[in-house]
């Protein structure tokens, strides 16, 4: 069996991956439904757009599912905190996803323009909402949420929807929006040809340029606005987790501690950057699939520039600091991460592999000749 | 304590999302074999017919599978956003199988349904099969996964309450992959879902025929539908959960409450044919009584006897009783976990534990509870008789109604005469419906039937819910029934428009009603 602290710090590295993963492949389908009306004039142009992603879009969106499924069984306090608590925010991106199934699914069975156009902004909203708020949740993790613990770890939060729409939170979202459309721009421009790839890169243009300033916008809010969280107590990876047993002070600068101990993690925020400029890059001289990994390595800098800053913090609480919840004491127990690691390790290999071949099989440009060949049986 | 409308308005939207995903899944977990078998056939024999055959009624179940996945999410979600203290106090030994569904079997679904539904062109016809079968193999792992956890709150096995962390922690993985309830309910599940796949291409085949067009593949489909309904539907009886009643005290107070058995009878037990429970005086007005039967069913044997609803109540008045103790030695452990007198308490009486908490439904301090209170706790750990022993009769009559229609199909179609007997043919169409009723009849036995409990003896469901206001729950319900109306309004009419059209949508140029577009 696995030592009870190092189980604790690789689910949270694992919860990372699965967060990376959601965002890279079921963020470029959401990502290119945030861009399908602007991209996309005329519905062969919309139907070429969906099946760029049209027969992997079920297959990424588990992604999103597992991801939810890990943090219930590895961090169920986590689970339960933020669900609830985000009732409203978590509600917004449930039935912004409703949009998907059907969008993708009926909207090309039925040819009166209508109902197309109608599902393809079902399309847009089912791939913008979700990033946003996503972005807007993490942007409160920095400033702490409104929760505390009874005796019995019964949680009660205190906050109001409107209030997780701060400035800072915004902006946040702002970035993470930013990162999946660009990302699917980069995507769209890989599996397209002429004049939608062409829209295609001047939106990764947009996008990659927006991304970075937000990024370096929130970085430098978080520097001198935002103190953020510190244990103060002794921590013991290895004890039973309960997370009213540890002391909490608040610190200006305190998110920059990690970068200041460990300094390889600066090495994060750069790959964000580098990976930005290098698939704009690429994706210029028609490198659009290296482009496509350039991106990808962009989210893994922006999603682990955040995590690495919070460390060892999952939800921070503003109302009663010490019931703050940590990699240390939100956690499942020893047996249960054990289990859940050995899935993880036999699974994951066998999830890459079978992705992969669906790709390579359905590989190659999508183009307006497939797009009318194929009129009964493509999105 | 927690307001007794937020519990109820919990409930309702969990029973009514719930009830609502699984008007989509059986249908998904049947329907995908039947694409085997015919895609299998294409395979062997080359037959173009077969492939249409399986394009069609592809085309008719993903319209059917997105709906599934739509609502499927909500699922996921719901324990979080509703169930808050639920997901803290049961997630170390329910997330787990939720998470290895998604990495073991989802994943594998989803990604298969899209080149199955794509792949044609692309792939020989060897690997598409292969694609389709591990498209069946992932929907049918993924209802494993989820009725192992789904069992696991009927038969709480493998698990042990900590103090320190204040829940439920997993202490013996292989005995909740394999507690006996959750294998019961699986099989009974996914041959439910069997049973409906094989109705829904049986009853619209079946109109087909009525109007005399594309007989051809309406004939083979029919056949097709007739032998693994009656095979499913046989496997719905035989196999019927009840095997898994006589496994632990969720399913026997079920089985008590189903049936109507007020009285603890010598073995083996009459079975109540019909009966008018008299729920206030704990006895059956009227009942037509069939001797044995009952005894035979619930416990496969003649001398085993099965407790009625008193002596189960007599039981819990005890366990609750010493529940009072373990609550009452756990809030001194709370606050010093160094009392060495509480903790000796607390471990004597640990076993009761959820049954003390039942007590909170009614009271914050224990000190005020009263015998009254006891007596009220004591009441609720029964579900209410009538609708549970209604409702089961009623998924039970539909059962044997299907098995004889499809033993009348499959016997018809080895004759193959059935496209000459408009009566079976009608009877067909207008049964469509009897499956998803028996289903969401089931369900509602099941759950309700587990009722005051989420997690049987573990954890009461007024405990489980989230502290949101009564408000939030009112938008969020009127949420979900505005969005799952308009979607089930789109689903529909595309549904009966393409089964309409029939084989012709594939725009094959072979059928009637040829796609134009």
């Amino acid at each position: 069996m696995f030592d009870y602290e190092f189980l604790k710090l690789i689910w949270w590295l694992l919860v990372g991956v699965l967060l990376v993963g959601f965002a890279i492949m079921d963020g470029h389908d959401m990502g290119v439904g945030t861009l399908l009306p602007f991209v996309a004039k005329d519905d062969t142009e919309r139907r070429v757009v969906i099946n760029t992603v049209g027969p992997h879009w079920d297959g990424n969106q588990v992604w999103f599912i597992t991801g939810g499924g890990a943090i219930f069984a590895a961090w169920p306090l986590v689970y339960a905190t933020a669900f609830s608590g985000f009732y409203w925010a978590m509600l917004a991106v449930l039935w912004a996803l409703f949009f998907r199934p059907v969008g993708f699914d009926y909207r090309s069975k039925i040819s009166h323009p209508g109902w197309r156009k109608t599902w393809d902004w079902g399309l847009f909203v089912g791939g913008a909402v979700p990033p946003l708020i996503f972005g807007v949740a993490f942007g409160n993790l920095f400033q702490g949420v409104p929760f505390s613990f009874d005796d019995h770890l019964v949680s009660t939060y205190s906050g109001s929807f409107w209030g997780l729409l701060n400035p800072f939170a915004l902006l946040a979202g702002v970035v993470s929006t930013a990162m999946i459309t660009f990302h699917g721009a980069i995507y769209l421009a890989h599996r397209t040809q002429g004049e939608i790839q062409w829209r295609a890169l001047r939106a990764a243009g947009f996008f990659g340029g927006l991304l970075m300033l937000s990024f370096a916008g929130a970085g430098v809010w978080l520097w001198l606005g935002i103190p953020g969280y510190v244990i103060q107590s002794v921590v013991d990876g290895s004890a039973l987790p309960n997370p009213l047993a540890k002391t909490v002070v608040r610190e200006t600068g305190a998110w920059f501690a990690n970068y200041r101990h460990q300094p390889a993690t600066v090495a994060l925020p750069v790959l964000a950057f580098a990976g930005v400029i290098g698939a704009q890059v690429l994706a210029r001289c028609g490198r659009t699939m290296a482009a496509f990994w350039a991106s990808a390595l962009a989210i893994v800098g922006v999603i682990g520039t955040a995590g690495a800053a919070l460390f060892p913090f999952v939800m921070p609480s503003s109302l009663d600091p010490r019931a703050s919840l940590t990699v240390w004491d939100s956690v499942s127990s020893q047996r249960t991460l054990g289990i859940m690691l050995w899935a993880t390790l036999i699974f994951m290999p066998i999830i890459i592999f079978y992705t992969s071949w669906a790709y390579r099989v359905m590989g190659g440009k999508v183009t307006a000749a497939y797009v009318r060949e194929n009129s009964h049986s493509a999105y | 304590m927690v307001s007794e409308q937020l519990v109820d308005l919990s409930r309702l939207q969990f029973a009514a999302t719930a009830l609502y995903h699984f008007l989509f899944v059986p249908l998904t977990i049947g329907m995908v074999w039947l694409l085997v078998i015919m895609e299998s056939v294409y395979v062997m024999t080359g037959k173009p017919l077969y492939k249409d055959m399986t394009r069609f009624w592809g085309k008719l179940f993903g319209i059917n599978f997105a709906l599934g996945v739509t609502t499927g999410i909500t699922m996921e979600f719901q324990f979080g956003t509703n169930w808050a203290y639920y997901s803290h106090y049961v997630g170390d030994i329910f997330g787990a199988p939720l998470a290895i569904e998604g990495l073991m079997a989802f994943f594998l679904e989803s990604t298969m349904i899209g080149l199955f539904f794509f792949g044609w062109d692309r792939l020989s016809r060897r690997q598409h099969l292969m694609v389709t079968v591990l498209m069946a193999v992932g929907t049918n792992l993924s209802a494993l996964w989820i009725l192992i956890a789904n069992g696991w709150m009927q038969n709480p096995v493998g698990a042990e309450f900590s103090d320190v962390t204040m829940r439920m922690e997993m202490t013996d993985f292989w005995a909740v992959v394999f507690n006996p309830d959750a294998q019961a309910k699986f099989v009974h599940t996914v041959s439910a879902g069997y049973v409906t796949g094989a109705m829904f291409v049986l009853s619209i085949s079946s109109w087909y025929l009525l109007r005399r067009r594309d007989v051809e593949f309406a004939k083979r489909s029919f056949g097709i539908a007739a032998a693994f309904g009656f095979a499913s539907v046989c496997s719905v009886i035989v196999l019927g959960d009840e095997s898994g009643y006589t496994v632990g005290e969720a399913q026997q107070t079920k089985l008590a409450a189903m049936e109507a058995m007020w009285e603890t009878e010598p073995a083996p037990a009459a079975f109540n044919l019909i009966a008018f429970p008299n729920e206030a005086e704990m006895k059956n007005d009227f009942a037509i009584e069939i001797p044995w039967v009952m005894g035979l069913i619930g416990t496969r044997s003649l001398d085993k006897q099965i407790p009625g609803i008193k002596e189960i109540k007599a039981k819990n008045r005890e366990r609750i009783v010493s529940g009072i103790e373990a609550v009452t030695a756990l809030d001194a452990l709370r606050r010093d976990p160094g009392d060495q007198a509480a903790r000796r308490r607390f471990e004597a009486h640990k076993a009761d534990l959820g049954f003390g908490l039942l007590l909170k439904k009614y009271v914050s301090r224990f000190e005020q509870v009263t015998p009254e209170i006891i007596e009220k706790a004591v009441n609720d750990t029964v579900p209410r008789v009538a609708p549970m022993f209604w409702s089961f009769r009623l998924m039970v009559a539909l059962g044997l109604a299907m098995l004889l229609l499809f033993g009348l199909a499959l016997w018809h179609s080895v004759k193959g005469d059935f496209a000459d007997r408009p009566r079976l043919l009608r009877a067909a169409v207008y049964a469509l419906p009897m499956p998803w009723i028996a289903c969401e009849v089931g369900w509602f036995v099941a759950e309700y039937g587990r009722q005051p409990w989420t997690i049987y003896g573990v954890l009461p469901t007024h405990l489980s819910v989230s502290t949101l206001s009564v408000d939030s729950l009112y938008g969020s319900l009127a949420g979900f029934v505005g969005f799952y109306t308009l979607l089930l309004v789109v689903e529909m009419y595309l549904m009966v428009k393409f089964a309409r059209q029939g084989p012709g949508s594939l725009g094959t140029g072979r059928y009637a009603n040829e796609a134009h577009a």
